[in-house]
């Protein structure tokens, strides 16, 4: 998958665990309900980007937050049997995501 | 407008009933006229250029992508600079990635909170990729949705599903069919679906009658 990366700030590098807050406010949230709370690993840094829950309020975006591609195990996210090699891929922002050991 | 009426504030209405959005939409269009933001004109240019933008774009760059290894890379390298070398116009915003699907690994896109999706290279997207029943089937159960669209896939083919929620459009690069080794592009073309650029299914095996 390409296109480099031209800076990113965040706290994760590709392989870490990660969780999804699990966070419920109003605004222009653009993480999926139905991860949030779910665990995961950074597949890819996407880089720094404008923070869309300002951006989407007439607001600067700033400070900017990176962007990561999380992966999730199909079988984690949904509480049924799923094929065990698929994968769910899920843009999240870094303020979303916290540290699993 | 054949299908409008002049009302009394000299204002066009189509004639069917419209939503509230619609109507809402149409009220913030006139005003944005009427206070000189912008023309009739200009709407009508941006109209024109949305509709010019379609999946045969999409076809054009998997084509090359599958007969010329080194378009190949740099299209999966920098998808706009490759699209910009095809006189594809995508420059926006976003960040565009390309998925390269194999025998072992097939992705597939969705934007689960909205209609994400790589319109200045697709154009826009069809209207089941916008319904709820997509949104929540895809990321629940792809290989159903798969399934519904002809591709069967045996468990040890990994589907990656990919909720494009952010910053990032995504375009699958689909499997090049068996037996096209020595195709030219331009026929390749034609099996290059739309929905196989969604990843939803494969690109067809032979072309279409």
């Amino acid at each position: 998958m390409g296109r480099a990366v031209t800076s990113a700030t965040g706290r994760f590098r590709p392989g870490d665990r990660v969780k999804v807050k699990f966070e419920d406010r109003p605004g222009h949230l653009r993480t999926p309900w139905y991860i949030r709370g779910k665990s995961g690993w950074i597949e890819k840094v996407y880089g720094d980007f404008l923070n869309p829950e300002s951006l989407a309020f007439g607001k600067d975006g700033l400070p900017k937050k990176t962007l990561y591609l999380v992966a999730f195990n199909q079988a984690d996210v949904w509480e049924k049997s799923a094929v065990p090699k698929d994968k769910l891929l899920v843009d999240i922002y870094d303020h979303w995501l916290e540290p699993l050991a | 407008m054949a299908d409008s009426v002049t009302d009394a504030d000299g204002h066009e209405h189509p004639k069917h009933e419209l939503s509230h959005f619609a109507k809402r939409i149409y009220a913030i269009r006139e005003l944005l006229v009427e206070k000189g933001v912008i023309s009739e004109k200009d709407i009508q240019c941006q109209i024109e250029y949305q509709e010019a933008r379609t999946p045969a774009n999409g076809a054009k760059l998997v084509a090359r992508a599958w007969t010329d290894p080194a378009f190949k890379a740099r299209f999966i390298a920098d998808p706009k600079a490759a699209c910009a070398e095809m006189g594809i116009d995508a420059t926006a915003i976003n960040e565009f990635v390309v998925l390269e699907n194999s025998e072992k690994v097939r992705h597939m896109v969705v934007c689960t909170l909205c209609s994400c999706y790589p319109r200045p290279i697709l154009g826009r997207p069809p209207d089941w990729y916008k319904s709820f029943n997509y949104r929540q089937r895809s990321v629940a159960d792809p290989r159903g949705v798969m399934r519904e669209f002809g591709l069967e896939l045996p468990d040890d083919v990994e589907v990656r599903v990919h909720d494009s929620t952010a910053d990032i459009r995504y375009i699958v690069l689909p499997l090049r069919p068996a037996g096209t080794e020595n195709w030219r592009a331009a026929d390749l073309e034609k099996l290059v679906t739309r929905d196989s650029m969604i990843g939803v299914m494969d690109a067809l095996p032979e072309i279409p009658q």
